[in-house]
């Protein structure tokens, strides 16, 4: 029997770490483009590579890099960044839980917390598991995300566009596959289905990070909160 | 790009992703505000995904990604594995693009 578990657990085992995986790749690619269009925007490779190993956040990196680019100045960049980085806030209030077992695992799960390893965590049910996942998936994509950014750096004009490969694409639609289990429950979907509309609505008339907040304006469609279990006592 | 943004950029977003952990800590939430933060969390990835579907920037995406994204939710729907389902929307829009569609 305890064979039996046990392999039961190595295959479920396997089938994150694939997944894991085939993430952690795709982010390697976008972090060679990352690299390439920082390059091309005369930014130094130290300040290129540091960045993606210290900041660790490709949305607001490729929007820092932009606005630098259009013109717009460093405090408008930081902010911009930070802005877009805002929602690592209630995420760790979300998932802290899954990393948090004491002052090392706080210091160094915080920094690979992504919309990644986010998904990933809150996409599976027991804590034990929900530790595995958070824990592969940020690793497993921070040390691709970094390996990436250098050899775009290096490559250079080298690394094409990764829309030709469909990767634009690949990152909604993994991220969605991963968040499915949790719509599941029916307040969830109204409030992610009402929050995603805000967002797509807000965002093209204002910042980016903003429009993501103001989604956060769903939360009150969930009320009131449906006791748990009705009827069922602990 | 200087190393002071860099490293005031970094800073920041590292202790955005702290603070989480810091307050989970330091004050004990009552049951339903725990649902709220699993619940805010839930709701900022949806938005999260639907505007990296539809918006690059501030500007609207052509139909490719949107259609692309679609085709991977559908397959997600029916279950199909993780690694299928994004497979099958980096394909449908790498198609689409050889197609000519923005």
């Amino acid at each position: 029997m305890r064979l039996i578990r046990r392999t039961v657990v190595l295959v479920r085992g396997a089938g994150l770490l694939r997944d894991v995986i085939a993430v952690a790749s795709a982010v390697g690619v976008v972090g060679a483009s990352f690299g390439a269009m920082a390059a091309a925007a005369g930014v130094a490779p130290e300040l290129t590579i540091g960045m993606s190993l210290l900041v660790f956040a490709g949305g607001a990196q490729f929007l820092a890099v932009g606005v630098i680019g259009a013109g717009g100045g460093i405090a408008a960049a930081i902010l911009a960044g930070l802005l877009l980085n805002a929602r690592h806030l209630p995420f760790g209030l979300a998932v802290g839980a899954a990393f948090d077992r004491g002052w090392a695992t706080r210091i160094v799960g915080s920094h690979l917390m992504i919309d990644e390893s986010v998904a990933f965590a809150l996409a599976q049910r027991e804590p034990e598991r929900r530790r595995r996942a958070y824990w592969m998936c940020g690793i497993a994509v921070f040390v691709c995300w970094n390996l990436g950014t250098a050899l775009g750096v290096l490559a250079g004009g080298a690394v094409g566009d990764p829309n030709v490969l469909g990767l634009d694409a690949a990152f909604p639609a993994g991220l969605l596959a991963l968040l499915l289990p949790s719509l599941a429950d029916r307040v969830a979907l109204r409030v992610a289905l009402i929050g995603a509309t805000i967002a797509v609505v807000a965002t093209p008339l204002l910042q980016p990070g903003a429009g993501l907040l103001l989604a956060l304006i769903a939360l009150a469609f969930a009320l009131p909160l449906p006791a748990r279990r009705p009827g069922r006592r602990p | 790009m200087t190393w002071a943004a860099v490293l005031l950029l970094a800073a920041g977003t590292y202790a955005l992703r702290l603070a989480g952990p810091m307050l989970r800590r330091r004050i004990t939430l009552p049951e339903a505000a725990v649902r709220y933060c699993g619940l805010g969390a839930v709701v900022l990835l949806a938005a999260f995904i639907a505007t990296s579907t539809m918006i690059d920037g501030t500007r609207l995406v052509g139909p490719t990604r949107p259609a692309a994204v679609a085709v991977g939710a559908i397959l997600a729907l029916r279950r199909a594995p993780f690694i299928v389902v994004v497979c099958g929307a980096a394909v449908t829009a790498a198609v689409l693009r050889l197609a000519g569609l923005p």
